[in-house]
């Protein structure tokens, strides 16, 4: 699967914030293989490059960047962020996020789509960061978007995949699009539940960060989505309401 | 034994009146170090150390630094109480609003040396969170000083020490002639983010911080407010001040605070009492602390220079250990 035009080493996808030390995000990093690491503009851009020891640190990890707009809540602040990330990070990738709520930091599909676009038509490669909203994917992708971040609960809160249903809808409607679940993932056996979805990559970031030893969490992380990933090309068996047992019960003694 | 030649007292210039210079000046002066300290600004604690919060939370700090933080400190209490006036012992009360409460359990894993209260054990130690909170961690072995008196308490003990300070320093070289034509044995380079250039791996982490005053509350002990994007602690000066700090941005500006980051700290502050609605803002501030990348304070020597840097958040709870390092290696003693 191709992330605009380009195949990433792993489906594991990591957030850079919130590790107690640089040092443990980088052996975070290096246990989870990552095929690309995000990291946040906003926050850390106060003044013009007061955040330049950061992004070195983030530049030496030797992972492909994916800089974002987090903490953004309207198309002018993420066009801007946009704009000042692909100068410092040298790269048209672009996390797209436009929050519409701050209580759920939930997207708002109706900015996102605006500044998706306005981003598209200036040359960048967007991922947008979206509620599982099929007909917001669909508007997402006629602004020139051509990979798909679905939201599987809450930003940070480690929920899970909190609607299948419209995550299995989303990966359905758009067999070809690159799908990626972005938010609310809590646990391993999560990003594994994703991969056998059939998504393409999973996005973590609190659930590593802030575990008690985010380098063991990210190991953890890297097992779950190679399984998961596996386990989806070996094409797993349909659930059945009969029992099916393994071995035939047919003709063993019963009364013994 | 390093020592100046036909001296028996190491001449010692010491750059940087912050935590770490002062306590290294003070340490190095009471094992009889001829010492001269060096500060560029225009008092003591001209740097990120005159927004510390002054919490002395070994602890509490192993929620997310590594056990040595907490090892090193163990000291600090006694070092600080033993140094300055009105070192306070009354340890530290961890709450999280009560949507919150996960937060709570979380920190307990990660943490020991504290007793689970609950609301009434909580109204207990602060007679106005009475009736507020349902259930806390309470760290009774903590201590909390004002970190701007224990500064200027460390440089009246240095001058009474026989040492000297001067303030309006170059950044480089010796201000006047302390030594008679005599160069110093060490420096010690205590200069926080303005080494960034001299020291590998060394980088900036700003924090902000509100200075309140107000007479509705009053509390013994500093409380940190767990909560899942903001966690915030709140510690009790004299005068019914209050500090409450402090944000974590990767970035090295010193422009003032954000609006977002004001509004988190006094919500903050409002949550734990809303009488804090009535409070003054008496000061915001903004200081950059010096990080490595394990975000540790180390000691580490070039040549005739020790540089004591990465206070980090640690600036008061870990400066006693690396003092006592830094004293070590001027005076001879067990390696690191």
């Amino acid at each position: 699967m191709l992330f605009y035009g380009t195949e990433l080493s792993s489906r594991l996808m990591l957030g850079t914030a919130q590790y107690p030390s640089p040092e443990i995000l980088a052996d975070a990093v290096r246990e989870a293989r990552a095929g690309v690491v995000t990291v946040s503009l906003r926050r850390e851009s106060i003044g013009s490059r007061a955040g330049q020891a950061f992004w070195s640190l983030i530049r030496e990890l030797r992972v492909p960047v994916l800089p974002n707009t987090a903490g953004c809540h309207t198309v002018k602040e993420a066009v801007t962020t946009a704009h000042m990330a692909r100068e410092v990070f040298e790269t048209d990738w672009i996390k797209l996020e436009v929050i519409g709520e701050s209580d759920t930091l939930q997207p708002d599909m109706f900015a996102l789509v605006e500044a998706a676009r306005i981003l598209t038509d200036d040359g960048f490669k967007v991922f947008p960061y979206m509620t599982e909203d099929l007909v917001g994917a669909e508007r997402l992708l006629r602004a020139g978007c051509r990979v798909l971040m679905p939201w599987g609960a809450p930003i940070g809160s480690g929920r899970g995949l909190n609607n299948l249903f419209g995550l299995r809808a989303l990966r359905a409607h758009f067999p070809d699009v690159p799908l990626v679940v972005d938010a609310g993932i809590g646990l391993p056996s999560h990003a594994a539940q994703a991969m056998e979805l059939g998504y393409d990559a999973v996005l973590i970031n609190t659930a590593v960060a802030q575990a008690g030893d985010p380098a063991r969490m990210a190991a953890a992380f890297r097992l779950a989505v190679e399984a998961g990933l596996i386990a989806r090309a070996a094409d797993p068996m349909e659930q059945r309401d009969m029992a099916a047992p393994s071995t035939p019960v047919l003709g063993r003694a019963v009364l013994a | 034994m390093m020592k100046g030649e036909g001296d028996a007292r190491p001449r010692v210039l010491v750059r940087g009146a912050g935590v770490a210079g002062l306590t290294s000046a003070v340490t190095l002066a009471e094992r009889g170090a001829d010492v001269v300290l060096q500060e560029i600004g225009n008092r003591e604690g001209a740097g990120a150390s005159w927004m510390a919060g002054g919490m002395l939370a070994s602890w509490c700090e192993a929620e997310s630094a590594p056990p040595e933080v907490t090892r090193d400190s163990l000291e600090s209490v006694d070092w600080w109480a033993g140094h300055v006036p009105d070192v306070a012992r009354n340890g530290t009360l961890v709450l999280a609003p009560p949507r919150d409460g996960a937060e709570i359990a979380r920190f307990a894993r990660r943490t020991s040396h504290f007793q689970t209260v609950d609301g009434a054990g909580i109204g207990a130690l602060e007679p106005d969170l009475e009736g507020r909170f349902d259930k806390g961690l309470f760290f009774p072995e903590e201590g909390h000083l004002d970190p701007r008196k224990a500064l200027g308490a460390l440089r009246d003990r240095l001058v009474a020490l026989g040492g000297t300070m001067s303030v309006h320093a170059p950044a480089d070289g010796v201000q006047g002639d302390p030594w008679h034509g005599a160069r110093p044995d060490w420096v010690v380079d205590c200069t926080g983010i303005a080494a960034e250039n001299q020291l590998t791996g060394l980088r900036g982490v700003r924090g902000e911080m509100v200075l309140l005053r107000c007479h509705e509350v009053t509390l013994s002990r500093p409380v940190r407010m767990l909560h899942p994007r903001i966690p915030v602690y709140i510690v009790p000066r004299e005068d019914h001040l209050f500090m409450v700090g402090a944000t974590m941005v990767e970035s090295e500006s010193l422009a003032s605070m954000t609006l977002r980051s004001m509004v988190e700290l006094l919500t903050a502050a409002y949550v734990l009492h809303p009488a804090f609605g009535e409070a003054e803002i008496v000061e915001t501030g903004v200081g950059v602390r010096p990080a490595y990348p394990d975000n540790v304070p180390a000691v580490t020597v070039h040549g005739r220079t020790v540089y004591v840097n990465g206070m980090y958040r640690h600036g008061f709870l870990l400066s006693p250990s690396r003092a006592r390092r830094v004293g070590e290696i001027v005076f001879g003693g067990p390696a690191a």
